[in-house]
C-alpha cells in the first residue's frame, strides 16, 4: 500500500514536470507566432481586449469595476461585445500567468489595473515585444507599455477646497486626512489635499494619519476616532477598505463629515432614511483611461510611454453634484479652481509636506 | 493618562472579536481539537450576518433590530460551517491542521462566490447600521475614569464579549460538561475509561466554537465596518489564537491578552501624540502582538499548560 502510493505520488510530480516543460514550449512556440494569432483573430474582431484585475476583481466598486466599465463602453459603441474579457487574479502569484495568458492569445491590448502589477508588466511587456499593454497608476519603462497615471493631487485639491469650506462654517477650522500607506502613490492625495484646505483656509489645522494598511478598518476607525477627538469635522479618506473605518466613525458620530475616493461614495454613507455624511468623493475616472487606450489600439493610434489623466481630460475630479451636502456657493468655488487648475494659474504640488501621525 | 482614557473605547473595538474568537478557540482545544479555522468560519460569520442584515434593513418594521437578528444568524452558520471541522477530525480522524487551513480557504473563496450571486459583485452592499455604538450608559459612565474607559463611546457587543468571558469560565471550569470536556483535552483514553462519549462532547466543543467564531465575525463586520469584504477579517481570527496561547487556554487570560493586543494597536495609532514614543516607527506598534506572542511561546515552552491531548488524533484503542 505505502509502495503503491509513493509510485502514485512520483508518477504525479513527474507528470507535473513534463506538463510544466510542454507549457514553456508552446509559450516560445506562440511568441513567434503572435502576428499570426492577431490576424486569424481579426477574422471576427477587430481588436480583442484583455484585462487582469487584482485582487479586488471586476466589481469591486472602486478601480478594477471602473476599469472594466471603460472597456465595456468601448465595446458597446464599437459593437465588440465578445471581444473583450478579463482575468480575475486571485493572488500576487496569478499576475504574471494571467498577463501571459492574455498576451498568448494575441490579445491587441492588455491591461494591468493597478501599480501592484509593476514587476508582473515589467517582466511580460519584455516578454511579447509585439503586444500592447495599459498599465495603470504606475509607469513601466517597457517600450510597448502605455503608462495612464493620474493627477490624484488635483482631484484631491478640490475636495480639500470643500472639506476646509466646511470647516469654516462649522468653526473648528480643523479637518484630516487617513491614508493607506506612505510613499508617493498616495502622498499626491495627501498634498493636493493639504493645498486645497489651505488655500481656502490658511488657518486650518490638519492631521496626517496612515493605517499602514488598506484592509485594516478597525485601524482606520480608530485613527478617525483620535482625530474626530481631537477636533477635526471632515476627514478625507485614501485607504481603501480601511478607510471604510473612517466612514463607520462618522457614521456613528453623526454629526461629522468624510470624504469619498476613487469612486463616489454617498451611498456608502447613508445614515438615516437620505442623509450621508459623505461631504464629497475625489473621482478617479480610470474607465477613461481604458476607454481612450482601447479606442486608440481600435484606430491604430496607441501610443506608447506615460499619458497623464488629470482635471484637463477629466481623469480626476470632485462629485459635486447638487442638492447633496455641498452648497451652490461650494460648488461655484470648486468649479472655479478646476477652472484654474485647467488653464495652469493653480498648480498642485504631488508632494506632501505633512509627517505621518503629525500635523501642520 | 486622560489619552490613556481618551482611546480606551478604540482598545475594545479592537479586542471584541479578539475576545470572542479567542473563546471560541477555547472551547475547541480544551476538549482537544486544534482549531485553526476560526479565521475562516469568522469570514463565514461575518457575510452571514452583513447579508442577513442589509436585506433586513429594507423591511421597515425589522430596521431597528438588523444587526441583532443578523448576529444570531452568525452564530447559525458559524455552528453549520464548524461541522466541517467536527466532521472531518473527529469522525473521520484527519489531521487537524490540514482539516483547519482547508476550511480557511474555502470560506474566502465560498464568500466571494455566494456575494457575487446574491448582490452580483465580490462584497455585500452596504448596511446603514450594523451595530451602533452607545454613546453614554446611564448612570455608569458617571463613574470616574472607569466610566470615561468603559461607558462612553462603547459597542454593546463589548458587554456581550465580557459576559461570554464569565459564561465560559463556567461552563469549563465549573460544570460536569466543563470537567468532560476538559478531561477529553487531556486524556481523551482516560476519559473514554470512565464511561465518557470522546466523541460527543468533541463535537458538543466543536459546534460551540463555531457559534462563538461566527458571532466574532458578524460583531468585527459590524462594529468595524461598513459592508462585508474579503478583507473584513483580515487575520484576527489567528490573532485569536494568539490570544488563547497568550492567554493560557483560560478565559480570563484570553481577555486580558486582548485587551493588550488591542492597547497595542490603539497606542501606535495615539503614539504621535505622546511624547518619546512618536520617535517609534508605526511598524513596532503593529508588531507587538506578534513578538509578544513569540516570547509567551517560548517562556512557557517545555511547561505544560495546553491541554495535552489537543491536535492529537482520538484512537480509543491507544495505552
Amino acid at each position: 500500500m505505502k509502495k503503491l502510493s509513493k509510485v502514485l505520488f512520483s508518477l504525479l510530480i513527474s507528470s507535473a514536470l513534463i506538463a510544466g516543460c510542454s507549457a514553456n514550449k508552446s509559450t516560445e512556440t506562440k511568441t513567434s507566432e503572435a502576428t499570426a494569432t492577431t490576424e486569424t483573430a481579426s477574422g471576427e474582431c477587430a481588436v480583442k481586449i484583455g484585462l487582469v484585475t487584482d485582487t479586488g476583481g471586476v466589481d469591486d466598486k472602486s478601480f478594477n469595476q471602473s476599469a472594466w466599465e471603460g472597456v465595456q463602453k468601448f465595446a458597446e459603441e464599437n459593437n465588440l461585445k465578445d471581444c473583450v474579457q478579463y482575468l480575475q487574479s486571485n493572488s500576487e502569484t496569478d499576475y504574471i500567468p494571467n498577463l501571459t495568458t492574455l498576451a498568448e492569445e494575441g490579445y491587441d491590448l492588455v491591461i494591468a489595473v493597478g501599480y501592484l502589477f509593476q514587476d508582473a508588466i515589467d517582466t511580460v511587456s519584455a516578454q511579447f515585444p509585439n503586444s500592447n499593454f495599459l498599465f495603470i497608476d504606475s509607469v513601466s519603462p517597457s517600450t510597448n507599455v502605455m503608462n495612464a497615471v493620474y493627477s490624484a493631487e488635483q482631484g484631491s485639491y478640490l475636495v480639500g477646497i470643500a472639506a476646509g469650506r466646511k470647516a469654516i462654517e462649522n468653526g473648528s477650522k480643523t479637518v484630516g486626512f487617513v491614508g493607506g500607506a506612505e510613499g508617493a502613490l498616495i502622498g499626491a492625495f495627501q498634498a493636493g489635499y493639504e493645498q486645497g484646505v489651505l488655500s481656502v483656509c490658511a488657518d486650518c489645522k490638519i492631521y496626517v494619519d496612515y493605517a499602514d494598511s488598506f484592509s485594516d478598518d478597525a485601524k482606520g476607525q480608530q485613527l478617525a476616532y483620535k482625530q474626530y477627538g481631537a477636533g477635526a469635522t471632515v476627514i478625507y479618506q485614501a485607504a481603501g477598505a480601511a478607510g471604510n473605518g473612517v466612514i463607520k466613525e462618522a457614521k456613528e458620530r453623526g454629526d461629522v463629515w468624510a470624504i469619498g475616493v476613487d469612486k463616489d461614495q454617498y451611498e456608502d454613507g447613508k445614515v438615516d432614511g437620505d442623509k450621508s455624511i459623505i461631504l464629497t468623493s475625489m473621482v478617479k475616472r480610470v474607465d477613461i483611461s481604458t476607454y481612450t487606450a482601447s479606442t486608440n489600439v481600435l484606430n491604430k493610434k496607441f501610443e506608447p510611454g506615460t499619458t497623464v489623466f488629470d482635471l484637463t481630460n477629466e481623469g480626476v475630479g470632485a462629485e459635486i453634484s447638487t442638492g447633496r451636502n455641498l452648497t451652490d456657493e461650494d460648488i461655484t468655488v470648486i468649479k472655479e479652481a478646476a477652472e484654474a487648475i485647467k488653464s495652469g494659474k493653480i498648480v498642485v504640488d504631488a508632494n506632501p509636506t505633512i509627517k505621518n501621525g503629525s500635523t501642520n | 493618562m486622560s489619552l490613556i482614557i481618551e482611546m480606551f473605547p478604540t482598545v475594545l473595538l479592537v479586542a471584541t472579536p479578539i475576545i470572542i474568537g479567542g473563546l471560541a478557540g477555547l472551547f475547541s482545544e480544551r476538549s482537544g481539537i486544534v482549531n485553526i479555522c476560526i479565521e475562516g468560519i469568522m469570514v463565514v460569520g461575518a457575510f452571514t450576518g452583513a447579508t442577513v442584515c442589509v436585506f433586513l434593513e429594507k423591511v421597515p418594521s425589522l430596521a431597528p433590530y438588523a444587526g441583532w437578528i443578523a448576529c444570531v444568524a452568525a452564530i447559525v452558520a458559524g455552528t453549520i460551517y464548524s461541522i466541517l471541522l467536527a466532521v472531518s477530525t473527529i469522525t473521520f480522524k484527519a489531521d487537524h491542521t490540514i482539516a483547519g487551513t482547508a476550511i480557511n480557504l474555502l470560506s474566502t473563496g465560498l464568500t466571494v462566490y455566494l456575494c457575487q450571486i446574491i448582490f452580483n459583485q465580490q462584497r455585500t452592499e452596504t448596511f446603514v447600521k450594523g451595530i451602533s455604538r452607545i454613546k453614554e450608559v446611564a448612570v455608569l459612565s458617571d463613574i470616574p475614569i472607569i466610566g470615561n474607559m468603559f461607558f462612553k463611546n462603547v459597542y454593546p457587543t463589548t458587554f456581550i464579549a465580557l459576559l461570554l468571558v464569565l459564561i465560559s469560565y463556567y461552563i469549563i471550569f465549573k460544570t460536569s460538561f466543563g470537567l468532560r470536556l476538559r478531561s477529553c483535552g487531556e486524556n481523551p483514553q482516560a476519559a473514554a475509561s470512565m464511561g465518557i462519549n470522546v466523541y460527543k462532547i468533541r463535537y458538543a466543543a466543536v459546534l460551540c466554537s463555531g457559534a462563538f467564531a461566527g458571532l466574532a465575525g458578524a460583531v468585527m463586520v459590524f462594529t468595524n465596518g461598513i459592508q462585508f469584504t474579503v478583507l473584513s477579517i483580515h487575520g484576527v481570527g489567528f490573532i485569536s489564537i494568539a490570544a488563547l496561547i497568550f492567554g493560557k487556554w483560560n478565559p480570563f487570560g484570553i481577555l486580558g491578552a486582548s485587551i493588550f493586543f488591542g492597547f497595542s494597536t490603539a497606542l501606535g495609532s495615539y503614539a504621535s501624540f505622546i511624547p518619546y514614543l512618536n520617535k517609534l516607527p508605526s511598524e513596532f506598534f503593529a508588531a507587538i502582538p506578534y513578538v509578544l506572542t513569540v516570547v509567551a511561546l517560548i517562556v512557557f515552552s517545555g511547561k505544560a499548560i495546553g491541554p495535552k491531548a489537543a491536535g492529537e488524533i482520538y484512537d480509543s484503542g491507544k495505552r
